[in-house]
């Protein structure tokens, strides 16, 4: 039997502490929210339990001397290729537990990222490009069903047709889907509110809609999932946008778990269950077995609602994703939004969030490319989720055929997120991912809502500034627009599947 | 789709083969206008009935009412001569649906309030993940016998199995009944054998509380389709309640950091 158990023995982090320069504030004792560091009275010295930490450094942002780095921990497991640390300690972990390993936020494993290679075009003499600074450039989106052509009245100005409800984006970039219960009131608050000045929205998740949220109604997108948490018809009016989840990018093809401890009373309340009780979302929707089930389900919601809510459909990017996609236009639904397997989340099996799914960039090309030569890119929007890092990231996927863009772990990181992997505890040291109310205070939601307003400013100057560089003054002209990208260190069968060009061609 | 004023405020629509959006929008707009009945003759499949209205509203249907009648219900009260198609009272949260016949599969799905009650048999899946909160708690009352995975992820509320009717040796209900059932409770005329239960879930005699509340909610069933409660009351029932409200626990441990690596 072993002295220690293997996750205490050969911990993966440790708390490197400057004695010197520790003054004995313990700030860092009341910011650990994992138990990874004591103040031990009779040595007066900060003392850390490293086999407790966790690497979110909360406690080196909050020390005022500048004394504590997060460290790995550089004593190793021996050297091996196939047997990695995370395959050992995983083992480890399994072998004194029985349990599948939870973990949270994106795949974190080295999937090729394909926006990495790939490279935008500029003007250079034959054409000009355009100073965004001083010309007018539009980033204005409009998401919902179209027509395919116009028709006139007599006088061949005056438009005839007419379209359903559309969403108006500034920028096409829109908060995804993270639920009360997952992340606190004070985030999704932020969210709400950035979203609201910003001009784009914010989804509210699987948990309901907090009473406190429902001033946010135009943009605030409202989610149907499994569960059917918090959903009635007051919730589905409350809206802009109504969406059916049937699968998330971190792990398609299972359901969601919020443990009863969790179920605190505002998130019993907005999903209405009994304070303590779990709220499981099964697998699959009961209701919904097919892609006429799902039509069902997608115009019952348009009934209830009176035809006045356009209904988005997101899925998981799977294999055979393309077809997917068309049952889902065929169905009726006003947007499709899908979600690759680089999407976060706050609880999945790491078995399932590392392993299961395709990266996005492949199934926004492939659902594109199917939609167009089926004839239905015109009638259903197409927005893409997981692990959209930055502007150019956004502008790629736009350019390969998405309308739009969700954004969750970069909203996540732009409010203080240090993407250490455990917002299924509910203990996030940077009161995040966690509704324990002495937690949940450290998010300053006035803080947070400039934060993400800020990261939306920057992402659209940006884009205006690539758009013009390649002398483009509208985001609706390089939707699609392959042409205008380029591909290094892929093969030709990527090439094929992204529709792009290697550079040089 | 013909409609006649009966009354003031009594009006019917004789259905046949309009589509359904048809046919809803003009029972929005007779309930937006002050109707307080709506009668709807030769119904034939036409779904989604009674969803997107809040006023209390009484429509009776006549014929076969389609899929997800009464989906997110809000108030009114549907009764139902004949029989239903699937999700009847699909994440329903306020009102009733009678029905007077059988119904399908997934009927009260994530229903969290409001009384429905099936005369005859239903199909699988049935009253899967009800929920209740404080004084939102729904009833489910089925007259005639269940399939497969009843009350599936039952999560809060009632739901009861009557099995009036059966023909010898018909089982009242399928395979996997209660199974992942974490709240609420399932009471069942007769008794259930144990093959046909989840592990999530025990079986115990009823107490004189439980008694109390049956009467209460059979009371509605009992008036709509004229079977007196002694008669019902006449078998012992068996009551169905979840072992935890945590089903799950010790399923799922953290990859590092919390040491004891479980979590509870």
């Amino acid at each position: 039997m072993l002295f220690k158990k293997p996750q205490v023995a050969f911990y993966p982090f440790m708390v490197l502490r400057d004695d010197y320069k520790c003054i004995r504030c313990k700030s860092c004792v009341d910011q650990c929210s994992f138990g990874a560091t004591y103040y031990d009275e009779d040595l007066d010295k900060i003392m850390n339990h490293n086999e407790n930490c966790v690497n979110c450094k909360r406690c080196e942002a909050f020390c005022p001397t500048d004394a504590i780095k997060v460290v790995k921990n550089p004593s190793t497991f021996h050297p091996d290729a196939n047997w990695t640390e995370e395959a050992i300690r995983d083992v480890h972990v399994q072998a004194l537990t029985g349990a599948v390993i939870l973990t949270s936020t994106g795949n974190d494993k080295p999937i090729r990222n394909y926006f990495d290679h790939l490279l935008l075009d500029a003007c250079q003499v034959t054409n000009p490009p355009i100073d965004p600074l001083r010309e007018p450039m539009e980033l204005k989106t409009f998401i919902g069903r179209k027509k395919d052509n116009l028709e006139f009245e007599d006088d061949g100005v005056s438009i005839k047709t007419t379209i359903g409800k559309q969403l108006e984006l500034e920028i096409p970039v829109m908060f995804s889907a993270m639920s009360y219960g997952s992340i606190n009131l004070n985030f999704q608050k932020a969210m709400a509110r950035a979203a609201k000045e910003f001009g784009t929205y914010w989804n509210t998740g699987e948990g309901g809609l907090h009473k406190s949220l429902r001033q946010y109604k135009d943009c605030t997108i409202v989610q149907v999932a499994s569960g059917r948490f918090g959903v009635d018809l007051d919730y589905l009016e409350t809206s802009a946008a109504i969406e059916i989840k049937i699968g998330q990018g971190a792990k398609p093809g299972i359901g969601g778990h919020l443990p009863g401890e969790k179920v605190t009373e505002g998130i019993a309340e907005t999903r209405m269950i009994p304070v303590g009780s779990d709220a499981i979302s099964p697998a699959p929707h009961h209701d919904i077995y097919s892609i006429e089930d799902l039509r069902q389900l997608i115009y019952a919601l348009k009934e209830a609602t009176r035809y006045e809510k356009p209904v988005f459909v997101k899925i998981a990017a799977v294999h055979n994703v393309a077809a997917i996609a068309c049952g889902i236009a065929h169905a009726g639904a006003d947007a499709i939004v899908i979600d690759g397997v680089r999407g976060g989340t706050g609880a999945t099996p790491k078995a399932l969030r590392d392993h299961v799914g395709i990266p996005i960039e492949l199934a926004i090309a492939a659902v594109d490319d199917r939609l167009r030569k089926e004839g239905l890119r015109n009638e259903v929007s197409l927005i893409a989720a997981g692990g959209f890092r930055n502007a150019v990231d956004v502008l790629k996927a736009i350019a390969l055929g998405a309308d739009a863009i969700y954004i969750g772990t970069a909203a996540k990181i732009a409010v203080g997120c240090t993407q250490c992997q455990q917002c299924h505890t509910g203990k996030c040291a940077w009161g995040i991912t966690t509704n324990d109310p002495k937690l949940a205070k450290r998010l300053n939601p006035d803080i947070a809502a400039e934060n993400l307003y800020n990261l939306l400013r920057a992402w659209a100057h940006d884009i205006k500034e690539l758009l013009g560089a390649m002398g483009i003054n509208a985001i609706e002209s390089i939707k699609g627009n392959r042409l205008r990208l380029r591909s290094w260190g892929l093969t030709e069968q990527e090439n094929k599947i992204l529709g792009v060009l290697p550079a040089g061609m | 789709m013909e409609v006649k004023q009966i009354s003031e405020k009594v009006y019917e629509i004789t259905c046949g083969t309009v589509h359904y959006k048809a046919l809803n929008e003009k029972i929005k707009e007779l309930a937006d206008n002050g109707a307080e009945k709506i009668i709807l003759k030769e119904v034939y499949g036409q779904r989604y009935i009674g969803t997107g209205i809040k006023q209390k509203i009484k429509i009776e249907i006549h014929g076969t009412a389609g899929n997800d009648l009464g989906i997110f219900l809000y108030g009114p009260e549907i009764e139902v001569f004949g029989n239903a198609q699937d999700g009847v009272g699909n994440t329903m949260r306020e009102g009733k649906i009678i029905v007077r016949g059988h119904a399908g599969d997934v009927c009260g799905y994530g229903m969290r309030g409001g009384k429905v009650y099936i005369e005859g048999d239903v199909g699988y899946r049935v009253g899967i993940h009800m929920k209740g909160y404080k004084n939102l708690v729904p009833t489910f009352i089925v007259g005639g016998k269940a399939g497969n995975f009843f009350g599936e992820y039952m999560a809060g509320g009632r739901l009861i199995l009557l099995g009036l009717n059966r023909k010898s040796g018909e089982d009242i209900v399928g395979d996997y009944c209660a199974t992942g059932m974490h709240g609420g409770v399932m009471y069942v005329r007769g008794e259930v054998p144990q093959r046909f239960l989840g592990k999530e879930v025990k079986v115990f005699e009823i107490t004189e509380e439980d008694e109390k509340i049956l009467r209460e909610e059979l009371k509605g069933f009992s008036e709509a389709f004229n079977i007196p409660v002694e008669e019902i009351m006449s078998e012992p029932f068996t009551k169905i309640v979840p072992v935890s409200a945590r089903p799950y626990g010790r399923m799922y441990a953290h990859r590092w950091g919390i040491a004891s690596g479980i979590i509870k």
